[in-house]
């Protein structure tokens, strides 16, 4: 081997610890990254079990024995718990035990500052669907039955529906709440606002109503418990974080986590709505326990929509100050958030609902007063775009309002806010890489906008543009631990095995670890298993949210890859007699670049290796940039190592006499840094752009405060998801800024590109019929009264008359005709 | 998962075996496609010992046309799937509001289940109602259609009010058709006209022991135009939240032609569909007299009067299904 390469050598004998860095730096990199396996479209490793129907799911788990497990829920909204009587339901046969609050007293909370709930209601209830008792029974009918046979004494409460009235109620919902039914309140100022609203040119001011949505995951919730004969308890649920579910099992059973197995079997969908521990998953656990049989629980659709978790209903007053040419000089923010009965991810919500909101614009005074409230509903929590979608849907149409007010074309104001790449925003966050500017031309171009000048009446364009995070910079329990490993190990057949704690909910995450195997060894997508998220097999990841698993764990699986991959072309570069440099690995080959007709399978340059470094396995790190967020009391939350930008630009046609909203088209460009698999970086665009469509137009999470709090239609009869038939053409735009943070330069791509969906749809219609709907959901009734107030205000010359001459005759005949008011 | 009560399942092979089940088990249950029956029971609102099913009763799944006191019908058996009546050749040709609105129930997986038949007696509905009973008992303890003793949607009522939601009864009603039920006193023809009540709780005149055997239509005599306006938030699964049937016969086969005769029926208001009446003045009219559909879309606006017992705001709902019917007016007319 020439003298010259001894570095490689160094490097592949030893490459763990900070030698390994250096080595990094040392080894002389190669031509260029051939794209063998990145940005292709790739099937799914997990795609033909579920096509197939033969993916086995939580709820096909059945072992011998098993318990199947049911909750007896609260039917009110707010009551004291006068006594619990389990013993006619215990007597029954069949029953095998019954547990009840005081059984699971220890207070839990996926944010440890705020461990507010246990599994079972303790004393009181608060919201209608509320746990009060589990039962372990031979079958599901016998549960049930038992379920009705606990005989419950409450003492009903007044109940809060509205967060600004609980705050002044006299009533205390949440039990471990320490300040009435504050849930938290965050004030954060950056900057002069009071002067920057004074100096502007225009003041835009708006209040913005989001309803409240859940998650509409196909799988409801499920999880079996079973104690190994060893005492190991193994419990299987369908969570998208296996380790914060671990956290929570260990604490409120009392046991030390390694006597704790967690597995997540393959999901159906999880959307946020899996992202912490639930009631089912401590009563299986326990249950297990007590009886010595495995016991399933698996929630009925109308439970998920009281576990819920869903995105937070916020009302949300804003004040935006502008200059003549269209840049913002200040915002000024209020915000009232209707947490539900618990915590959930509250605290986090609170300060996402202001601090998530600083870029694409820039902009140089900003305050934010959030207030999360205690009421008696179902928990919020995270749901796909945690915190940001309701502000973005306010900010995007105060803009708008700002472009129409100041005559300027709503793309054009926003690429004179662009905040650029590298920039810093105002509450202290540093940007990386930006590709805000290329989304708005992308859309600018697929959508034709130009033509929006011509559109006739009831046919509308609306632009909205957002950014979000890749993970975020801090772990949700501090510690100094790396936030993603991965490890990886190739064996003698030519095959590697990736074992990563991250969960794949449906996401693709799998894939693209695989995909970044298969890229650095030269492997096939079908070389490559991964084994995910069982807590004895894998390292700890944190979990499937903030879209932090690309960019994290895709890093730390990048890391270990690279070390495998030197070692690899080190032991053919040996055998070869050349410098490493010139080996690459491709297409299932070890290859001379300078000479590709000599070439060696890889299963031969893996046994080379193998020979000479012994089993090939290697662990990789992710940690974080701690040097990317603001320098005050939680100026680290919502800090991230990259963000992602999205643009929209919807289409929409208004039927006037309905008030019936189509949404045509969505155009999607996202800026998700590099795309690792092309096909599922699209499939999550579409997906996020229909989810936030069916948010804007049809979907209600609510109770009822007339008929005792109960929900408004917990089944996905009455809770309406759009259907294929109802879903606008969606237009997924690739746009690819590299951030020096993410493997191969990736960011996100599962939340950003849903934030400008209902924003941009309330802008198109603004553009159809001219009306602003500045209350979600945008619902029939809502838009025809809003364009019959809007024609009284253009009959009596309070308004112009919209879109004069495009469209309208027919209007002014249907007044003539007395046909509307 | 909700879970179905317990119950056994009688699997009778013809008519006359069914009616004799029905006989000697009251409570007993017809299931046929069971996308209506079945989750009701899994919403507790019944709970029968036995449910006979119509899996082995191949005499309920013919089309033929037929003649009767020296009249053409086309006789559709109750069994034929939603499916198989929105896409039989003579349904289409002859009555294609027929088919239209077959064709619009809930989606084509459920179409594929549910049965002609099991659409004419659907149950009716009402948003108080059709939740789990864990909800109805959050609710206050159930109303008077499930375990209650109070009207949810009119409270200060003692008839229930749920509504008829089946895509096909305005449109059944639309045509003349008739009804026909086998009982233990032999066979029985009711029109469809007459053969809803207003009460939510029994909204048939079908005795316990009756089944619908076939669904009779009158070949038109004379040219006609007919329609189905149906609306719903979304455009699949959902049933109608506006639902309105016409009719016209024509004096020629143009839209031009004086009208003869005109049916216009509501659905999804009360437990009876409405009959829209005072249309006399449209007679003589052409369909394509703007002054007709004014009449039209007058009458319908005040006759019919939506409830708070289905999704979405009456009002709404009210001004809606005026919208609707003018629209489909205009569709018949622009169609020619």
């Amino acid at each position: 081997m020439p003298e010259q390469d001894s570095t490689d050598e160094d490097v592949a004998r030893d490459e763990v610890g900070e030698q390994a860095e250096v080595g990094e730096q040392a080894e002389a990199p190669e031509p260029e990254l051939v794209r063998w396996q990145l940005g292709k479209s790739h099937r799914k490793v997990d795609a033909m079990e579920r096509m197939r129907g033969i993916t086995r799911y939580t709820d096909d788990i059945k072992l011998p024995g098993l318990l199947h497990c049911k909750i007896l829920r609260s039917p009110h909204p707010h009551a004291n718990i006068l006594s619990v009587d389990v013993s006619r339901a215990l007597a029954m046969p069949g029953v095998h035990a019954v547990l009840t609050g005081a059984d699971l007293p220890v207070p839990y909370g996926v944010i440890p500052w705020t461990p507010d709930e246990t599994a079972l209601a303790c004393g009181k209830v608060c919201y209608v669907g509320d746990g009060v008792a589990a039962v372990a029974a031979i079958d599901e009918d016998t549960a049930i039955a038992a379920c009705e046979a606990i005989e419950v004494e409450y003492e009903p409460l007044p109940a809060y529906y509205d967060p600004e009235e609980a705050l002044a109620g006299a009533h205390k919902i949440n039990p471990y709440a320490k300040r009435g039914n504050l849930s938290k309140d965050v004030v954060l100022e950056f900057g002069d606002v009071e002067a920057s609203l004074d100096g502007a040119d225009i003041v835009v001011e708006g209040e913005y109503y989001f309803e409240g949505t859940t998650h509409g995951a196909i799988e409801p919730h499920c999880a079996v418990a079973h104690v190994e004969p060893n005492g190991l308890l193994t419990v299987w649920s369908a969570t998208q974080v296996s380790h914060y579910l671990h956290r929570e099992l260990a604490k409120v059973l009392g046991r030390p986590a390694h006597t704790i197995r967690v597995i997540q079997p393959p999901l159906g969908g999880a959307f946020g709505g899996k992202s912490e521990p639930f009631d089912l998953e401590f009563c299986v656990a326990l249950l297990a326990i007590r009886t010595g049989r495995p016991v399933k629980c698996l929630y009925t659709r109308e439970e998920v929509f009281y576990s819920h978790r869903g995105r937070h209903p916020m009302r949300m007053r804003y004040k935006t100050g502008f200059r003549q040419d269209g840049t913002i000089t200040g915002v000024s923010a209020r915000t009232f958030i209707d947490g539900g009965a618990y915590s959930s991810f509250g605290l986090v919500t609170t300060y996402y609902s202001g601090q998530l909101l600083c870029a694409p614009y820039a902009f140089p005074a900003y305050r934010f007063h959030s207030t999360r409230a205690y009421t008696n509903k179902p928990a919020c929590g995270p749901k796909r775009g945690h915190g940001s979608v309701q502000p973005r849907f306010a900010i995007e149409v105060q803009l708008d309002k700002a472009a129409v007010e100041l005559g300027l074309d709503p793309i054009e104001l926003r690429r004179r806010n662009d905040i650029g790449p590298e920039g810093v925003t105002v509450n202290e966050f540093k940007i990386g890489s930006n590709g805000f500017l290329e989304c708005l031309s992308r859309v600018e171009a697929a959508s034709d906008w130009g033509r929006r000048a011509t559109l006739p009446y009831g046919r509308g364009l609306g632009i909205a543009g957002s950014t979000y995070i890749s993970g975020t910079n801090y772990p949700i329990y501090p510690n100094e631990m790396p936030q993603a490993a991965v490890q990886v190990c190739l064996d003698r057949s030519g095959r590697a095995r990736v074992f990563s704690g991250a969960n794949d909910i449906g996401q693709g995450s799998n894939t693209m670890l695989a995909v970044i195997v298969a890229q650095e060894l030269g492997l096939e997508l079908d070389d490559v298993r991964v084994l995910s998220a069982d807590s004895d097999l894998c390292p700890v990841d944190l979990g499937a949210y903030s879209s932090r698993i690309t960019l994290m764990v895709g890093g730390a699986c990048l890391d270990a890859a690279q070390k495998l991959r030197r070692k690899v072309r080190a032991a053919v570069a040996k055998r070869w007699e050349l410098p490493a440099r010139r080996v690459t690995l491709i297409d299932r080959k070890a290859m001379d670049l300078e000479d590709p007709s000599r070439s060696v399978s890889i299963v031969e340059a893996f046994q080379w290796a193998e020979a000479d470094h012994g089993l090939l396995g290697e662990v990789g790190n992710y940690n974080t940039p701690k040097d990317r967020h603001g320098s005050y009391r939680g100026g680290t939350i919502g800090a991230s190592p990259a963000y992602s930008f999205t643009a929209h630009v919807a289409e929409v046609e208004v039927d006037p006499d309905t008030g019936v909203v189509e949404v045509k088209h969505i155009w999607v460009a996202h800026d998700c840094g590099t795309a690792l698999s092309q096909r599922i970086v699209e499939g999550q665009m579409e997906g996020s752009a229909y989810m936030g469509f069916g948010e804007a137009l049809m979907e209600r999470h609510d109770v009822d405060p007339g008929h005792n709090g109960v929900h408004i239609g917990p089944s996905l009869l009455d809770y309406r998801m759009p259907t294929f038939l109802d879903t606008p053409e969606l237009h997924a735009l690739i746009v690819e800024a590299p951030d020096a943070q993410g493997p191969y330069g990736a960011k996100e791509a599962g939340e950003g590109p849903l934030h400008p969906s209902i924003p941009a749809i309330a802008n198109a219609i603004y553009d159809a019929v001219g009306i602003r709907l500045d209350s979600l959901p945008f619902a029939p009734p809502r838009v025809l009264t809003a364009i019959e107030d809007r024609l009284v205000l253009e009959h009596a010359g309070e308004l112009p008359t919209f879109k004069v001459g495009r469209g309208r005759p027919e209007l002014a005949s249907k007044r003539a005709a007395g046909e509307v008011a | 998962m909700l879970r179905l009560p317990q119950f056994g399942v009688a699997l009778p092979a013809n008519v006359d075996a069914v009616v004799a089940l029905l006989r000697d088990n009251p409570g007993a249950r017809i299931v046929a496609g069971g996308t209506d029956i079945l989750p009701n029971l899994k919403h507790r609102l019944d709970e029968p010992g036995m449910l006979i099913s119509l899996a082995q009763v191949a005499e309920l799944r013919s089309i033929a046309k037929v003649e009767h006191d020296g009249q053409a019908w086309v006789e559709i058996g109750a069994g034929n799937t939603l499916t198989q009546v929105s896409e039989d050749p003579q349904v289409r040709a002859l009555f294609p509001s027929l088919a239209t609105a077959a064709g619009l129930v809930a989606s084509p997986l459920i179409r594929n289940m549910g049965t002609l038949g099991g659409n004419v007696n659907l149950d009716t509905r009402c948003r108080y109602v059709n939740q789990t009973k864990f909800w109805r008992q959050a609710l206050g303890g159930g109303c008077l259609k499930s375990e209650g003793k109070v009207c949810w949607v009119v409270p200060t009522g003692r008839n229930c009010v749920a509504a008829m939601s089946s895509d096909c009864v305005p449109v059944l009603i639309s045509l003349d058709a008739q009804i026909v039920l086998a009982g233990p006193q032999g066979q029985r023809v009711v029109p469809a006209a007459s053969y809803f009540k207003a009460d939510g709780l029994r909204h048939t005149v079908r005795e316990d022991a009756e089944l619908t055997t076939s669904l009779r239509v009158p070949v038109p005599t004379t040219p006609t135009r007919s329609a189905y306006a149906k609306w719903t938030v979304r455009k699949s699964i959902d049933f109608p939240l506006v639902s309105v049937a016409l009719r016209f016969d024509l004096e020629a086969d143009s839209v031009d032609a004086p009208v003869t005769k005109l049916v216009v029926v509501a659905g999804v208001l009360g437990a009876k569909p409405r009959i829209v009446s005072k249309l006399d003045d449209a007679i003589g009219k052409p369909l394509s007299d703007p002054a007709l559909s004014r009449i039209v879309c007058a009458a319908v606006a005040k006759q019919c009067k939506p409830l708070e017992n289905v999704p979405y705001e009456a009002p709404y709902r009210r001004r809606m299904f005026e919208v609707f019917t003018r629209r489909a007016i205009a569709e018949l007319v622009a169609a020619g």
